[in-house]
């Protein structure tokens, strides 16, 4: 087991009355791939979103390397559903966004964005700008924006909940592909099971609201993974039922 | 698809264009010479040949170029100054809620006055002159540009926000490299408008403070009677706005290459 990357304590986080959060806690290893799945509307992206410190928590602490998540001074990065590409940048300028932002000098934002554009195999189209690429091309900028400023933690919010199938198991593996070469800790959240099987080194199953963390199931399928292989559906098959709430 | 000159699409979008103004000179052609029309307005062939003369012959102290830059002179001043000042406060007022909370109120009672209503109090206060006729051109554009660039920094998507907060920004860096370049189109529709309403009020405060330009134009035709001053005047009006129109039009291309809309 790797160094303890990130330490989540008793996250508490409500909306008025309403108790969204209940006292999570959980860790993360350095370079490990947890997922998290959860009933729709658990609260999944809010607990995101109070992870990364966009939400102000009620109570509770999240440490990434010993000491408090600061988004500031910290180097994280988040992907979601939503396609986050920005408009009026093109490809290559929006991979060298998080950068510029991170304050990197000229030469070392162009020897990244060179790394990153050539993973994501987008060199073709360094000059396109996002509203003239298809979904998939739009969701490899945003990873590739996102391993470019080589996160020490990288958050993916549903990241391919809009695409269709062929394109989301390509992605994927891409994804695979670049967290084993970068060794990124990443936290990945979705409701798709055989995503999480797929993709996981650990499962993390939460409640309905207020959410609680239900379970871990440590997954420890060899990779690369076969969706049809027997030991997969049981895990997968297990995880359904740890979800189930009817 | 992208039209140029010689496309297919484009050709058959100048032919109809002209086919709608060949239409339109023939019904003002028909009636001034088979209505009463005609005794009081000149036919399209008077008009333009007037039109054409008055770039040689001076009407009062200028020719027709001569009233068409002054008139241009005094609307690129006080749409630049709306402009400028218009964005800037748009800007605030989108994106500081104290910014709006204090402003909103005092510009909810300025906006709805149209610029030629200040007419009267800009020539108590400043007296007649330039920058009285100043003054009205910039009232008239900056309502608009203010609520044009206000609405684009409201409506910034607020997932890019979030994903720049986690990348690190600062407020200065969201407000840069988002806030601003989220408002651009909104920002170039503000121009636009403000452009036109900058011509409406030029000609107004003209008619009334000055002694040439393209307003005065229409206005002199109407006080001497002739009437082919007053469609110069406005034909003058008409090619210098959409001059000017194509060019920003054209600017927001450029710049916004990005945007759907400048496509």
């Amino acid at each position: 087991m790797n160094r303890e990357k990130v330490l989540v304590t008793d996250l508490t986080k409500s909306f008025g009355d309403l108790l969204v959060l209940d006292k999570i806690s959980f860790n993360v290893a350095e370079g490990e791939f947890l997922v998290i799945v959860g009933p729709t509307g658990c609260g999944k992206t809010t607990f995101l979103n109070s992870l990364t410190k966009i939400l102000d928590i009620d109570s509770g602490s999240i440490l990434l390397d010993g000491v408090d998540v600061d988004p500031g001074k910290q180097n994280l990065a988040y992907i979601l559903q939503e396609y986050s590409a920005l408009p009026w940048l093109n490809v290559e300028q929006n991979i060298a966004y998080g950068l510029k932002i991170k304050g990197f000098n000229k030469e070392l934002v162009a020897e990244r964005v060179e790394e990153a554009i050539s993973m994501v195999n987008l060199e073709k189209y360094r000059n396109y700008y996002p509203s003239e690429l298809s979904a998939s091309m739009l969701q490899r900028v945003v990873i590739a924006r996102a391993f470019a400023t080589k996160p020490d933690l990288l958050l993916m919010d549903e990241p391919y909940g809009q695409l269709d199938l062929n394109l989301k198991y390509k992605l994927e593996d891409e994804l695979l592909s670049l967290w084993q070469k970068t060794g990124t800790t990443v936290i990945f959240i979705t409701h798709n099971i055989e995503e999480a099987v797929y993709l996981s080194d650990r499962i993390l199953v939460m409640t309905n609201k207020p959410t609680q963390v239900k379970t871990e199931l440590i997954n420890g399928l060899p990779r690369p993974r076969n969706v049809a292989s027997k030991d997969f559906v049981d895990l997968r098959n297990q995880v359904t039922d740890l979800i189930k709430w009817w | 698809m992208t039209k140029t000159l010689f496309s297919k699409d484009s050709r058959e979008t100048w032919f109809y264009g002209i086919m709608g103004l060949l239409v339109f000179l023939l019904v003002w052609q028909a009636a001034c010479i088979f209505t009463d029309f005609g005794r009081i307005f000149p036919t399209p062939g008077v008009s333009l040949s007037a039109f054409f003369h008055a770039f040689i012959e001076p009407i009062g102290r200028y020719t027709l170029l001569g009233h068409i830059s002054i008139s241009l002179r005094r609307v690129l001043i006080g749409y630049t100054l709306s402009s400028i000042s218009g964005i800037i406060i748009g800007l605030l007022m989108g994106y500081s809620k104290l910014a709006h909370a204090i402003i909103y109120p005092i510009f909810s009672i300025i906006r709805p006055i149209p610029g030629i209503a200040w007419i009267p109090l800009a020539i108590l206060w400043i007296g007649i002159g330039e920058p009285t006729i100043h003054f009205i051109i910039f009232m008239g554009g900056f309502s608009q540009m203010v609520m044009n660039t206000m609405d684009g920094a409201q409506h910034i998507d607020m997932e890019l926000v979030g994903v720049a907060k986690v990348l690190g920004a600062k407020e200065s860096q969201i407000f840069r490299k988002i806030v601003l370049p989220s408002s651009i189109p909104y920002i170039f529709t503000g121009l636009q408008t403000s452009l036109s309403t900058s011509w409406m009020a030029v000609l107004a405060a003209e008619m009334i403070t000055a002694r040439e330009g393209a307003g005065w134009l229409i206005i002199a035709g109407m006080q001497t009677g002739k009437i082919e001053n007053n469609v110069i005047g406005m034909i003058s009006i008409g090619a210098v706005g959409l001059v000017l129109a194509t060019l920003l039009r054209n600017s927001e291309r450029r710049l916004c290459r990005w945007s759907v809309r400048s496509r």
